[in-house]
């Protein structure tokens, strides 16, 4: 004759029982069922708000992009990427826009390494764009907190269309309907922050003849 | 639109939306921990479960049936994400050693969800939606669970029964949070938030380079991360991460999920208790210390104070364009006052005032309001501790709704506030005190140390966000915070619910003109000036040393 189990035990048998039924309903039947219904009403943004060029897809209007000019040697790690003229900038991104790798580069508010950051950015940026040092917003001068901001501010976009003007051969009018095309409101009028879009903005750009 | 003008907005709209939502929420969470109706399904569970739906239990018995559940879900997970590589949709991610697993399992089953790993590397979607995800879940089922059993301390009388927690598991968890999880993981996947079973997919970028797009089941684990106040991310960005949270509106969205079931519990409270005024006064003190916290840190981020930062000409590092200083120190202030700890900005990069805010606000023990069931439990805590306070200074035994407090309760109480300061305080002395230890923060200084505090108090307070820069990822991190975060979620349990059996017991006492009002303006002075004098006077040497020096030296 067995005996029958002490209560602890019984006690923990009966949760293991609840948490197999809360996980097939909760971890399973739910996302499946969420899955679905977004598979067929919002079929694009629940796959990744993907964009398209001439047929190829360019990444993700939600994620933003490095637009660096090639490395002189691509297997070299030291050497550092420069950014192509021709293309309107992003933030700085601590993880450099890779997207299997999120995260910020937590430095503090009075970080040394921050501060010299800040500078060198300022100076570089300001030379890079022909524009005085005081003037470059803080979005251009600071990282991220995902790495993969898709969006700088207005004035950081603005700065930018006299350099991307000329690299193009456009005109400067012509790149900065573009930008005001690409600037995006707040949702709703009042939530969250102005942005232009740069990965939307680059693409439109692109497609200029 | 000016920022300022739209960040008043912002946080009015918010509140007009939990303002709407206080009444029939906490209505319905009252309803549905006092029914005697099973659904059929309901029914179907018990008896898989082997439970008997109609029989309360004891307090010992409820408090049992709860560490089971627990151990029984450290021990699923810690299977579950070491065996990742043989199960399905594992992404090939690699094998995460022993010692991270058991910090990443006792952290999502105490309600924590501190991550000492980075989501899109090291974990599968099937390890995502049924491991985590569903500690997300149940573990915030289990703190409305406790709550529930305290109230009927309160309203019970003359009993040993303080309720049965597998049938309020599972009307927890299938009546309350799964509904409200379909509905806002769609509004998520309608704005932009992913929601599919792709691994990484490559695409190649204009500028020529090949960026790899993450796929995932987010809308669905993202929503039960901020309705049950969890805060684990799926990426490690958290919800800084574009495909967690795209824009101005999934913010206030997430905000808002976050928010709504902790500060309708008071309403539950009210409505249980048989008088909603004393629902009133909880809310009311939770509500003065969000707004009070909310201004202070979103004023402390528009100074930019900080070398750093002032040389930058803005508050920026660490947040998102498209959230900018309002809506980020919005999200910051209401994820630390709750026990979510869930991100859309980084903690370690705030002003020193605004990043000191955010570790004050997880200090006061998660209470304004708190975590779903956790942030009420706590307050009631105080709320005894005040009443006691009270009755002193006349001298006559203090009582709250009918209930004597001695000293049998009052030890309770005792233990529950001495729990989380002493596992703070201890594991940052013991860290700072090794120099390895040590050696994982990343800037130096006060600051270094306020990454230290910040990271035993988000385990002890089972909050789970981090001034990221420290490194955790070690064998002595991983240990010690599991032990705090463990301890931390179990302890404050074990006496809430000694607490609750300990007042079902009482034969009520009649109210008299002796008796302490506690749903008046004054009651609600006296347990603020409570709150902020415990934990004053328990964490202002650390403090002191940490983000007041910092923020004095700058």
């Amino acid at each position: 004759m067995s005996k029958p189990l002490p209560t602890a035990v019984r006690t923990h048998f009966t949760a293991l029982r609840a948490l197999l039924v809360l996980t097939v309903i909760l971890g399973v039947a739910y996302p499946l069922l969420v899955t679905g219904i977004s598979q067929v009403a919002f079929n694009e943004k629940a796959n990744g708000s993907i964009v398209k060029s001439d047929g190829k897809e360019i990444g993700s209007s939600l994620l933003g992009q490095n637009y660096n000019l090639p490395k002189k040697n691509p297997d070299d790690p030291k050497e550092e990427a420069k950014p192509d003229p021709k293309w309107f900038q992003p933030r700085p991104a601590a993880n450099g826009y890779a997207g299997d790798n999120s995260g910020a580069g937590n430095l503090g508010p009075n970080s040394e390494d921050l501060l010299k950051a800040v500078n060198d950015r300022r100076a570089a940026v300001a030379e890079f764009d022909g524009v005085d040092p005081a003037s470059v917003p803080a979005d251009a001068l600071t990282a991220s907190g995902s790495s993969l901001d898709p969006d700088i501010s207005p004035a950081y976009a603005k700065e930018q269309v006299n350099r991307v003007a000329k690299e193009r051969g456009l005109a400067v009018e012509k790149v900065a309907e573009l930008v005001d095309k690409y600037t995006e409101s707040r949702s709703a009028g009042f939530l969250g922050n102005e942005v232009v879009n740069v990965v939307l903005l680059n693409k439109a750009l692109s497609e200029q003849k | 639109m000016g920022s300022t003008l739209a960040g008043w907005l912002q946080a009015l709209a918010l509140v007009g939306a939990l303002a709407l939502c206080y009444r029939p929420l906490g209505d319905y969470i009252a309803k549905l921990l006092t029914t005697s109706k099973h659904l059929r399904v309901e029914r179907g569970i018990y008896k898989v479960i082997g439970v008997d739906g109609d029989a309360d239990q004891r307090w010992p018995v409820y408090l049992r049936s709860v560490l089971a559940f627990s151990a029984v879900s450290v021990l699923f997970l810690y299977g579950l994400i070491r065996l990742q590589g043989h199960l399905l949709l594992s992404l090939g991610v690699p094998q995460m050693d022993g010692h991270q697993a058991w910090n990443t399992a006792i952290s999502f089953v105490a309600n924590t969800n501190w991550q000492s790993y980075a989501g899109e590397s090291a974990m599968g979607h099937l390890v995502q939606m049924a491991g985590l995800a569903v500690q997300n879940f149940v573990s915030a089922a289990v703190g409305i669970a406790v709550v529930a059993a305290l109230i009927r301390g309160f309203t019970r009388n003359r009993t040993d029964r303080v309720g049965n927690f597998w049938v309020d598991l599972t009307r927890i968890s299938l009546r309350l949070l799964l509904p409200i999880s379909i509905v806002f993981a769609l509004v998520l996947a309608a704005s932009g938030v992913i929601q599919n079973f792709h691994g990484f997919h490559e695409v190649t970028t204009l500028s020529g380079e090949v960026q790899k797009i993450p796929g995932g089941p987010v809308a669905s684990q993202e929503v039960i991360k901020l309705l049950g106040t969890n805060g684990g991310g799926f990426f490690n960005a958290n919800s800084a991460h574009p495909f967690e949270n795209p824009n101005g509106f999934s913010n206030l969205v997430e905000i808002f999920l976050l928010l709504v079931i902790p500060f309708a519990l008071p309403r539950t409270f009210g409505r249980m208790v048989g008088d909603n005024r004393q629902g009133y006064a909880i809310v009311a003190v939770m509500g003065l210390f969000w707004v009070a916290s909310t201004a202070l840190l979103t004023f402390a981020e528009s100074q930019h104070s900080g070398s750093a930062l002032q040389a930058a000409g803005a508050a920026m590092e660490g947040k998102e364009q498209r959230f900018g200083i309002a809506a980020s120190s919005l999200f910051a202030a209401s994820t630390t006052l709750t026990s979510t700890g869930a991100v859309n900005s980084f903690h370690d990069s705030f002003t020193p005032f605004g990043g000191g805010l955010t570790v004050f606000n997880m200090m006061l023990g998660e209470i304004a309001p708190g975590g779903t069931g956790s942030g009420l439990y706590g307050m009631l805590v105080l709320a005894i501790v005040a009443v006691f306070v009270a009755g002193l200074m006349v001298g006559r035994t203090p009582e709250y709704l009918g209930k004597k407090l001695g000293g049998r309760e009052m030890k309770f109480a005792s233990l529950y506030i001495l729990t989380t300061p002493t596992i703070v305080l201890v594991g940052t002395g013991v860290a700072m005190a090794l120099p390895g230890e040590r050696a994982g923060m990343l800037n130096s200084g006060a600051h270094g140390f306020s990454e230290v505090l910040y990271a035993f108090t988000s385990a002890a307070n089972n909050n789970g966000s981090a001034f990221g820069g420290i490194t955790v990822n070690t064998d002595w991190y991983d240990t010690a915070l599991g032990l705090a975060m463990i301890f931390g979620r179990l302890l404050p349990i074990v006496f809430v619910l000694a607490l609750a059996g300990s007042l079902a017991q009482q034969q009520p006492v009649p109210a008299t003109p002796g008796t302490l009002p506690t749903h008046k303006p004054l009651f609600v002075g006296l347990l603020s000036g409570v709150i902020l004098i415990v934990v004053g006077l328990t964490y202002f040497p650390a403090l002191a040393l940490g983000p007041i020096a910092e923020g004095l030296t700058s």
